[in-house]
């Protein structure tokens, strides 16, 4: 009973680090579906982290500690980390769809310039504010407010995972469902996945190749941006702190090739891998030392990948474009 | 109204052998490409309220002005310069490793393991000499991991390498505070003696030497020999590879042993030469700097010497930067990232030709 309850708090605190897994994650897999590897996915969600704390952080000294309203506040957050991520996908979309760059090379060349302006952006702030750049305490708890009612978190085992949440948990969800139904259901979802599989075919069929791409990385990268802020404003209590960030852009990038290009499945196996990161600090494994239990998630992720390239089922594959830039006359 | 004008305004056009550019325009093109990036690199020291031009002068006077900023300057340089060299082979063939990080940090763990070990019984060069085959024995080990199982699996190389990076820091860090920890609750593992480490020629450990031969050795494997030649054919196209005969699982696994060897290198070179010890830092962000020196020098080794010391210049000069005029040294970040952007983006106008609408086509359709 006592290691239940010890795999259930960890899940239910899982869901805060899966959540912004779960936006990247998400991102990068419509980014993908249109046969764009954007592998900027770090350096995005770094600007996504601080530009979405940056954003309520000038309403709330504009307008006044107490005159904040938290709504607005959330709302700014969202649309500023949306607004940076989707800057960089329509960068990533000029430098490869229209220049016709490497997306491999473009991708890393985001990662450096997202994590430098990342950077750079929350140290001038830190220098403007002079102090930590953060939020007054009533709006960190406005965007780390668990809104479920208590009966909910009260149903043992899967209410403290389910319903004991942030906002920003069930927005993921509902994120993943709609992209799911955009997909699977809808038309332009169909044509999606057909630049995606093949350009070639989706051209003859009088498909508008470079808007598709476009627009897919765009909403892609914004969508992953939104991962990096709700990092910041969740996890790290809204705070700047520019090495925690490292490397959750890297896993996102990994759950994509997880949960095979399929947005419901980026639900529980980000959890699953937010569970992952923080187990060390919550299942103590007597002898066993910290620094060797804390590279457990690279190892897992390693192992995933191998197995899934192994093993490698048809309908599990990515699209068959992926990576590689289309142009008319190169057929 | 009139009828609809049906030739685009502009056209693409791909350049092909009879009509390439003139080596003289394409390298005008990438120098002027590297010049535009250093324009919109001042956007972000505008941003922080100063003179760019006043912050550029104090990035290369920090760098370069004293012979102990050159030094600094330099050992800079050097493992950018190796692990630019190391990785390569490696883009050459489309093969993504950027787990060059981890290889350089698994070649600096097993030198260090040989420092620790033997340091007390064995003379100067010797002990050198086992530190440099145990760090490229790291290297390599590190490197042909991930390469087996993309050439057995297709396993992805990108990622794959990158975790291999995490699992080498946190190695280091678990033999940082347990195992090699020198004083108990420090963390750190204690200097080396002076046997195992390198010796200074011209003030600087002798490290630059080594980097230059690796120079000369990579452009001659990559263009004079049949290695080199494998990896070119592969990375334009693995299916003309095969059809040729060649083994490419094998050239796969074959170059990142070599990657990772040079990589083990640079580790060796790391620990042994410019920090007397091995801590979790020790490749810190070589790796990634490297991919930008080896893709801005399209590959060429000499140009990598030019590139690796620019983006050195760059990032000891930004760090003066910060404690003078209080602009953020991510600020090379920011510059490093805009320099690939540029440089990738130029290729485009060397490989392709853009056709404006003639005058004439308009007339004949109004």
């Amino acid at each position: 009973m006592n290691i239940l309850n010890s795999f259930v708090l960890l899940f239910a605190a899982a869901g805060a680090y899966g959540t912004a897994l779960m936006f990247g994650t998400m991102g990068e897999i419509l980014t993908e579906k249109s046969g764009n590897l954007n592998l900027g996915v770090e350096g995005i969600m770094y600007m996504g982290g601080i530009f979405g704390l940056i954003a309520p952080n000038l309403y709330e000294s504009a307008v006044g500690e107490g005159n904040a309203n938290p709504f607005v506040a959330i709302l700014l957050a969202i649309i500023a980390a949306f607004a940076v991520g989707a800057l960089a996908g329509a960068l990533f979309s000029f430098i490869t769809v229209t220049l016709r760059a490497n997306q491999n090379v473009t991708g890393l060349a985001m990662t450096t310039f997202g994590t430098g302006v990342a950077k750079f952006a929350g140290e001038l702030r830190r220098l403007k504010v002079g102090g930590y750049v953060t939020l007054s305490n009533r709006l960190k708890f406005a965007f780390d407010k668990h809104i479920m009612p208590d009966f909910l978190k009260k149903i043992p085992v899967i209410g403290k995972i389910l319903f004991d949440q942030s906002e920003f948990f069930y927005l993921a969800i509902i994120v993943a469902i709609l992209l799911h139904l955009f997909l699977t259901k809808t038309k332009t979802g169909l044509y999606l996945r057909a630049v995606g599989e093949s350009p070639v075919t989706a051209d003859a069929a009088g498909i508008d190749i470079t808007k598709y791409k476009y627009l897919a990385t765009i909403v892609g990268g914004g969508i992953s941006a939104i991962g990096g802020m709700v990092y910041t404003m969740t996890t790290a209590g809204c705070v700047w702190i520019e090495a925690s960030l490292a490397g959750t852009g890297w896993l996102a990038v990994a759950l994509v090739i997880f949960c095979t290009w399929r947005p419901l499945k980026s639900t529980w196996s980000s959890v699953l891998f937010g569970a992952l990161m923080i187990m060390y600090l919550r299942i103590i494994i007597k002898g066993f030392p910290i620094e060797l239990y804390k590279i457990l998630p690279y190892v897992v992720t390693i192992i995933v990948l191998v197995i899934t390239s192994m093993r490698n089922i048809r309908d599990k594959q990515p699209p068959a474009s992926l990576g590689v830039n289309y142009f008319r006359e190169d057929r | 109204m009139k009828e609809k004008n049906k030739t685009p305004l502009i056209r693409l056009a791909k350049r092909v052998k009879t009509d390439m550019m003139s080596p003289r325009k394409v390298w005008a093109i990438r120098i002027g490409s590297i010049v535009f990036a250093f324009i919109l690199g001042m956007i972000p020291i505008i941003m922080a309220g100063q003179n760019p031009f006043q912050s550029y002068g104090i990035i290369i006077s920090g760098a370069l002005s004293k012979p102990g900023y050159i030094r600094q300057t330099v050992k800079r340089a050097i493992p950018l310069l190796g692990v630019a060299l190391a990785i390569a082979p490696c883009f050459k063939m489309k093969f993504w490793n950027i787990g060059a990080e981890g290889q350089i940090t698994m070649g600096a763990i097993f030198a260090s393991a040989i420092a620790i070990w033997f340091q007390n019984s064995l003379p100067a060069f010797p002990l050198l000499m086992l530190m440099m085959l145990a760090g490229i024995l790291g290297g390599a080990i590190w490197a042909f991991i991930p390469g087996f199982f993309k050439a057995k699996y297709n396993t992805n190389e990108t990622l794959f390498t990158l975790m291999m990076n995490y699992i080498a820091i946190g190695i280091v860090r678990w033999l940082q505070g347990g195992p090699w920890e020198g004083r108990p609750g420090t963390q750190i593992i204690p200097m080396f003696s002076d046997k195992a480490r390198l010796p200074n020629v011209f003030g600087i450990y002798c490290g630059w030497i080594i980097v230059l031969v690796l120079v000369v050795v990579v452009h001659i494997y990559m263009n004079y020999t049949k290695h080199g030649y494998e990896v070119a054919v592969i990375g334009d196209s693995e299916n003309t590879a095969r059809y040729a005969g060649m083994n490419v699982g094998w050239i796969m696994m074959r170059t990142m042993l070599l990657s990772g060897s040079i990589c083990g290198i640079v580790g060796w070179m790391l620990v042994s030469g410019a920090n007397g010890t091995l801590n979790a830092d020790v490749a810190g962000g070589v790796g990634f700097t490297a991919i930008t020196v080896a893709w801005l020098s399209q590959l060429n080794s000499f140009a990598m010497i030019i590139i690796a010391s620019m983006l050195a210049i760059i990032g000891k000069g930004s760090a003066t930067l910060q404690t003078k005029l209080g602009v953020p040294a991510s600020v090379a970040d920011i510059v490093s990232g805009i320099l690939l952007f540029c440089m990738l983006g130029c290729e485009f106008f060397i490989n392709y030709k853009l056709i404006f609408r003639k005058k004439s086509d308009k007339e004949v359709h109004a």
